[in-house]
């Protein structure tokens, strides 16, 4: 009998690891492709009234930057890592949904080449990654831009929602015997709260931009003031989407550093109770903060004070993390590697990141700021600061089990100090640039203006900091060639994930491993905790075949369920979709029926009764002779 | 795939998606979830411009209740066919109940169908004449859509009933399809009261 994860072919796997894999190589090729627009821009801003690009190039490319980082490579990077990750820190044998686990990942790849198609017609959206009508309207942008981001954006939020309930059931439901809601890992509470927030906010996105494809191709009156429509309703429902969809990319990153930092201290994490409800925290009030985002647009001034207290309010939650990190670095002794540099470092730049935010909370303050580099630099010190940074370290420190071998130290610390100090050169005197009044969003300034020497220092950063990433993918290179073996825990960490081998076998664990404290590799090294969790002994289940399904606190087994085995129905639904949402963009209306037919067969498949997972009475003839 | 002890060794679990243990059920109510949100929006995005656009709302008038108040009452009917199938199944393992209250909804989803396409023909409006209409058609469309998909769901469901696929014991595709369809209906009493109710009282 094969493995349940035999792959008939490669493209049927619903193994989350190498799902997880194939979502790391994914989204650090859109994280290359951003980068690689960003230093165009740089290129074009390093002087005063350059001519490398258009005006209309310019607003293709720096819209395309935001699309690929925020949309294409904050969130799927995290997702690789959750995937990877969670049923290892759960000590289970796999997602509870593997098959939807595959379409999560298809479809992120369908959408990011769909959206990525429109350079190949030379009409990539034009608009900004939050995308602003009326200028998105048909009247003022008749080319087939804004439809890319449209559609695309509707495919990506399918990935990112099935993705989600996945998340969500896979905490609830798959956690090792013991693993209480009160011992699970921080990055599971980082995720399990952005994918309970994606659940809810995704789909209001997708309405926005289904609505927008709406006026653009059949003249509906959803934004278009002259008709009686809501321009500001646009700027309503993509940020209700827009700001939770910013911690959805910082909390799972944040949990990647709860994790892993207090490995390289030497200690348990300090105040984990607080960091696991600080996380949830955060996402409950980032719910009520996005018209923060909306404070020139002339709301009134009830909704701009309580939408500014919320703001500022937030600041709370992410203080406590922050000492919480610091605490843990300080009564620790912590091993000086480079995960730890980019862990430490993370929290000086979320500092300076929490810094500005806070200060643009306030209504007077971003009536000044606004639309200024002041907010640039601000969203690159979040978005650099709190997800690129702890993901480099997350891949110092989690490569060696994916791949069985240890990244090299040396590469490591040139790969940090470039990337480091570039970071802080390009975007620290942005804030100044922002401060002197530039303005974003335009493809070049005059001489006189005083912003060239700013301007060449970020652009000079730039670089600095792609040469910090060039010596990145030098080390991961040379670290899959031939790097040292890793064994199954080289940092002698406290998790799951660490009691397997170095990469982990199909199945995970060979046995279901019991759980009785937050860290039961380390049980016999903590004075204060019993020596009570069984890693390497517990239910064979079926040799590696089925999983187990825990009760939703406390994690008692409650049942056992079969594992699913490869399928094609991920990639052949994913293949319905992207056909059906090129016909829309061409107007196929034909073909768009027929593979909405088709995706209709392949659900219909896929939800079939089966009696191998016990969803349906076995048919009689086997009955008669089991 | 007998039966394996419990790791204290007290009491056997059970293998497979057997109610209350199935994850495809979990599975639907993160779909119902993230759907309802999605009507959510749609109902932020209809009232937005409700508000935004004073008494002018409709600009055609009121809107009847002669068509809508009665396939309201079908659709709430429809719920109550399928709890009742359902329940026969769940309680004597009647495959026959099961199949009657299925076939029932069915045919009742399909005449709420028939209804509302009744309804849109006797608009006198195109979806892009105004801003209201524009979100009446999207409302009720997207609403369609989650009817049309119920109503293939149901028939799948009469097709797995008819050839024996469930008992008393294993039964968790109808609960599936059943929270689904009920999901539809419950939907729907929140668009029939924002369309069809609240412009009475916004007046």
């Amino acid at each position: 009998m094969g493995n349940p994860t035999d792959d008939p072919w490669w493209f049927s796997t619903t193994d989350h690891k190498k799902i997880g894999i194939r979502y790391l190589y994914t989204a650090f090729a859109f994280l290359l492709l951003g980068g690689i627009e960003a230093l165009i821009l740089r290129v074009q801003l390093a002087q005063p009234n350059a001519r490398l690009l258009s005006p209309e190039a310019y607003n293709q490319l720096f819209t395309m930057h935001g699309i690929s980082m925020i949309f294409l490579y904050a969130q799927p990077i995290l997702s690789g890592f959750s995937n990877y990750l969670w049923p290892l820190l759960l000590g289970s044998r796999d997602m509870a949904f593997p098959r939807l686990n595959a379409l999560s990942y298809w479809v992120f790849l369908a959408a990011g080449l769909f959206i990525y198609s429109s350079f190949l017609v030379g009409a990539a959206p034009n608009d900004g990654w939050f995308n602003y009508v009326p200028y998105a309207n048909r009247e003022y942008n008749p080319g087939p831009n804004i439809d890319f981001l449209a559609l695309g954006m509707i495919l990506l939020g399918i990935s990112t929602t099935v993705g989600g309930i996945n998340f969500v059931v896979t905490t609830f439901k798959m956690r090792a015997p013991g693993m209480s809601i009160n011992r699970m890992p921080i990055l599971i509470w980082g995720t399990l709260t952005a994918s309970v927030a994606n659940i809810f906010v995704i789909p209001v996105v997708s309405l926005a931009f289904f609505l927008l494809w709406l006026d653009r191709q059949f003249g509906t009156d959803f934004f278009r003031v002259e008709a009686g429509g809501q321009p500001l309703l646009w700027q309503h429902l993509f940020w209700i989407f827009g700001h939770p969809w910013v911690y959805a990319i910082i909390l799972p990153a944040m949990g990647m550093v709860s994790d892993a930092l207090p490995v390289l201290c030497r200690r348990p994490l300090v105040g984990y109770t607080f960091v696991a409800l600080a996380t949830v925290a955060t996402m409950a009030i980032g719910f009520g903060v996005w018209t923060h985002h909306m404070f020139v647009t002339g709301l009134p001034g009830i909704s701009l004070s309580f939408f500014s207290g919320a703001s500022i309010v937030i600041a709370i939650p992410s203080a406590v993390s922050v000492f919480a990190w610091i605490a843990t670095i300080w009564t620790g002794r912590p091993v000086l590697n480079t995960a730890f540099l980019f862990f430490a470092s993370f929290i000086v730049l979320f500092v300076i990141g929490g810094v500005s935010g806070f200060m643009t909370a306030s209504v007077p303050v971003d009536w000044q700021l606004h639309d200024t580099y002041f907010v640039v630099a601000h969203i690159h010190y979040v978005l650099i600061g709190i997800n690129v940074f702890p993901v480099i370290g997350a891949f110092y420190h989690w490569l060696p089990k994916m791949s069985g071998r240890l990244m090299s130290e040396t590469l490591g610390l040139w790969n940090f100090w470039l990337m480091f100090i570039g970071m802080n050169l390009a975007f620290l005197p942005m804030h100044l640039t922002g401060l002197w009044g530039m303005p974003r969003r335009v493809y070049t300034y005059g001489e006189s203006f005083g912003w060239n020497t700013l301007n060449m220092i970020t652009t000079i950063g730039a670089f600095v900091f792609a040469a910090g990433v060039l010596v990145f993918l030098v080390n991961v290179f040379l670290t899959l060639r031939s790097g040292r073996r890793a064994g199954a825990n080289p940092w002698a960490a406290g998790s799951l994930e660490w009691a397997t081998t170095s990469p982990p076998p199909p199945y995970n664990f060979a046995v279901i491993p019991t759980v009785r404290s937050r860290y039961p590799l380390w049980e016999h090294q903590l004075r204060d905790t019993p020596h009570r969790s069984e890693p390497y002994r517990g239910l064979e289940l079926a040799k590696g075949h089925e999983a187990l399904k825990s009760s939703t606190l406390d994690a008692e087994p409650q049942a056992i369920l079969p594992m699913p085995h490869a399928s094609l129905d991920p990639v052949l639904l994913t293949l319905g979709l992207a056909v059906l949402f090129v016909a829309l963009l061409v107007h196929g209306w034909w073909v768009a029926l027929g593979s909405g037919l088709f995706i209709l067969g392949v659900v219909i498949h896929w939800i079939w009764p089966r009696a191998e997972f016990g969803s349906r009475e076995p048919p009689e003839e086997e009955a008669a002779h089991g | 795939m007998a039966e394996q002890a419990s790791p204290g060794g007290l009491h056997p679990l059970p293998v497979g998606n057997i109610s209350p243990h199935s994850m495809g059920l979990l599975g639907f109510w993160g779909l119902v979830a993230t759907e309802a949100a999605l009507f959510g929006a749609l109902l932020f995005a209809y009232f937005y411009s409700a508000f935004g656009a004073g008494r002018a709302w409709p600009p055609e008038g009121l809107p009847t209740l002669a068509l809508s108040g009665p396939n309201t009452a079908i659709l709430a009917a429809s719920s109550i066919t399928l709890w009742l199938g359902e329940r026969a199944m769940k309680r004597r393992g009647s495959r026959r109940g099961l199949a009657l209250g299925t076939a029932a909804s069915l045919a009742l989803g399909i005449l709420f169908l028939a209804i509302q396409i009744k309804e849109w023909a006797d608009k006198g409006y195109g979806i892009d004449d105004h801003a209201y209409a524009a979100h009446f058609y999207t409302i009720t469309g997207f609403h369609v859509a989650h009817v049309v998909f119920g109503l293939i769901l149901l028939a799948a469901m009469l097709i797995w009933t008819l050839r024996n696929y469930f008992s008393k014991a294993r039964h968790e595709p109808v609960v599936m399809v059943s929270l689904y369809w009920h999901f539809v209906d419950v939907v729907w009493l929140f668009v029939f009261a924002s369309l069809y109710l609240s412009p009475y009282l916004l007046r």
